[in-house]
């Protein structure tokens, strides 16, 4: 199954995306991810101005099968949560890049660097995908 | 270590099959996708590769007593053809693993045990063999097995077949059946709590009848079932899983599992540590809940009441079929009664969960 991707994101070599606006970004994970996970059953939320460091467990996704662990791409605080999730966590699997988990006010738009581009991210997955 | 591999491993990319290491096994754990394949085996009926099961065969005049000696539950009352559960102990009543006891006659059983036990299983009956006249035969190495489960099982088998599956009643084996012309053993057993079969084969058939099934399937919704959906469908089902809710740490009658342990049979290994549990109540007891607040409950979760630790999940889900987080836990008998509520830690927080039945799914066992 080819892997859904989106131009103007930048993506983690764990699956998650990052949108850039300023020094906001929405977060969220990407159409392989939600692929790899299978149907998502519970979506475990940050609370708001919580800070993390790049790397940080910021939020959980549950598959039937098993907790999932998701890391922020860039250092931050959240500023929004999409609580909808809460309610509706099969929204990540239905449209990935239209569902984001949280808003972070980055500390260092500088971070955004160390991630790839589209291009990158897909011959990634590809080699995940070759490899699996 | 390379991982060993099962006579279906060249299907499983056919289908596509996402494998993981399971006891030594490269094991396919999903394949359409978890929910799907739960929803196929409660409503239609799924195909399980479980040839990574072990099989020991035992023979000899005095089968019947060695194993009598060996189990808890009462081999000495089977009848021929026959099939049930049972537990092998320890001394101390510790769980060296569960299995179903296949009698063919008085003298001749096959145990079908469970794949990461095998070998220690294996090693523990021959040193239980003693004096017994018997024989003991690990044919784990041999046999292929393929489980067949759900409402339109028998449906679908019986158009392989023109043995009439409707008279093998549930736990109940037939030997020398023609499946797509393969010469099995079938019993009508499984572990998701729906009717089914369990077939028996050599390697070399299996293949073939691995694939006749889910051809002539296909129109009855039949698909390929990974390990994930065994376990959530045997969850359901309140069907316990060795190293979960019984273990060398946990015994049968903590487990609640106490029926299949038959004090009036005799004398028999850990007879004696399980009857002091029974007589002087029990310091731990295994219970179904349902979480009250957000959360899903897993395996190795801490289950806490008042911020004290009083005891560990066992096995929790997300039930697909109920659409409810529920779990089984181990807890300090004291909090073990119906609607008492506890507090499970999943991980930096807590959430509150209720004590309730068991019986999250009831059985649709041919009657």
């Amino acid at each position: 199954m080819a892997t859904v991707t989106m131009e103007g994101l930048f993506y983690t070599k764990d699956h998650e995306w990052v949108k850039a606006e300023g020094n906001r970004a929405s977060i969220g994970i990407t159409d392989f991810a939600q692929h790899a996970l299978g149907q998502i059953v519970y979506v475990e939320l940050p609370e708001l101005d919580e800070e993390f460091k790049v790397g940080d467990v910021f939020c959980v996704v549950e598959s039937v099968k098993a907790a999932s662990d998701s890391y922020l791409p860039v250092s931050g605080k959240v500023v929004e949560i999409n609580e909808e999730l809460e309610d509706s966590p099969q929204l990540l699997n239905e449209g990935p890049y239209e569902s984001w988990i949280a808003v972070v006010e980055m500390e260092d738009p500088g971070e955004l660097d160390q991630l790839m581009d589209e291009a990158a991210y897909k011959a990634f997955c590809e080699e995940e995908e070759a490899n699996a | 270590m390379d991982l060993m591999k099962t006579s279906l491993f060249p299907m499983y990319g056919k289908y596509g099959g996402k494998m993981v290491d399971y006891a030594g096994w490269s094991m396919p754990v999903e394949f359409s996708g978890l929910t799907l394949e739960h929803e196929a085996v409660r409503t239609a009926a799924g195909l399980f590769d479980v040839s990574h099961m072990g099989e020991i065969e035992v023979k000899g005049s005095e089968a019947a007593a060695y194993l009598q000696n060996l189990l808890t539950n009462n081999i000495e009352t089977m009848h021929d053809n026959q099939v049930i559960y049972t537990f092998m102990c320890y001394q101390n009543g510790g769980v060296v693993d569960d299995l179903l006891v296949y009698r063919y006659s008085a003298d001749h059983y096959l145990l079908v045990v469970n794949a990461a036990n095998m070998e220690k299983d294996y090693e523990w009956m021959i040193e239980q063999k003693k004096n017994y006249q018997v024989e003991v035969i690990n044919l784990s190495s041999e046999i292929s097995e393929v489980a067949l489960q759900g409402p339109k099982a028998e449906r679908v088998l019986q158009k392989l077949t023109d043995t009439d599956l409707s008279q093998i009643p549930s736990f109940y084996l037939k030997r020398d059946v023609k499946i797509a012309g393969a010469n099995c053993l079938i019993s009508r057993t499984g572990y998701t709590g729906e009717d089914g079969f369990e077939v028996y084969l050599i390697h070399e058939d299996a293949p073939l009848v691995w694939e006749k099934i889910l051809e002539v399937g296909k129109p009855d919704g039949v698909v390929p079932i990974g390990l994930g959906a065994r376990d959530t469908l045997r969850f359901e089902a309140a069907l316990p899983l060795y190293g979960n809710e019984i273990s060398q740490d946990i015994s049968p009658i903590e487990a609640g599992l106490g029926y299949f342990v038959k004090f009036d049979k005799g004398d028999f290994i850990g007879r004696e540590a399980l009857f002091a549990q029974k007589q002087d109540g029990l310091k731990r007891k295994s219970v179904g809940f349902e979480m009250i607040e957000n959360g899903i409950p897993r395996h190795g979760y801490t289950v806490l009441s008042d911020g004290k630790e009083i005891g560990f999940v066992t096995t929790g889900y997300h039930s697909p079929t109920l659409g409810k987080n529920i779990g089984f836990a181990l807890v300090q008998a004291e909090y073990a009664e119906m609607g008492n509520t506890f507090e499970i830690q999943i991980r930096k927080r807590t959430a509150k969960a209720q004590v309730v039945s068991k019986k999250f799914y009831a059985k649709n066992y041919k009657k």
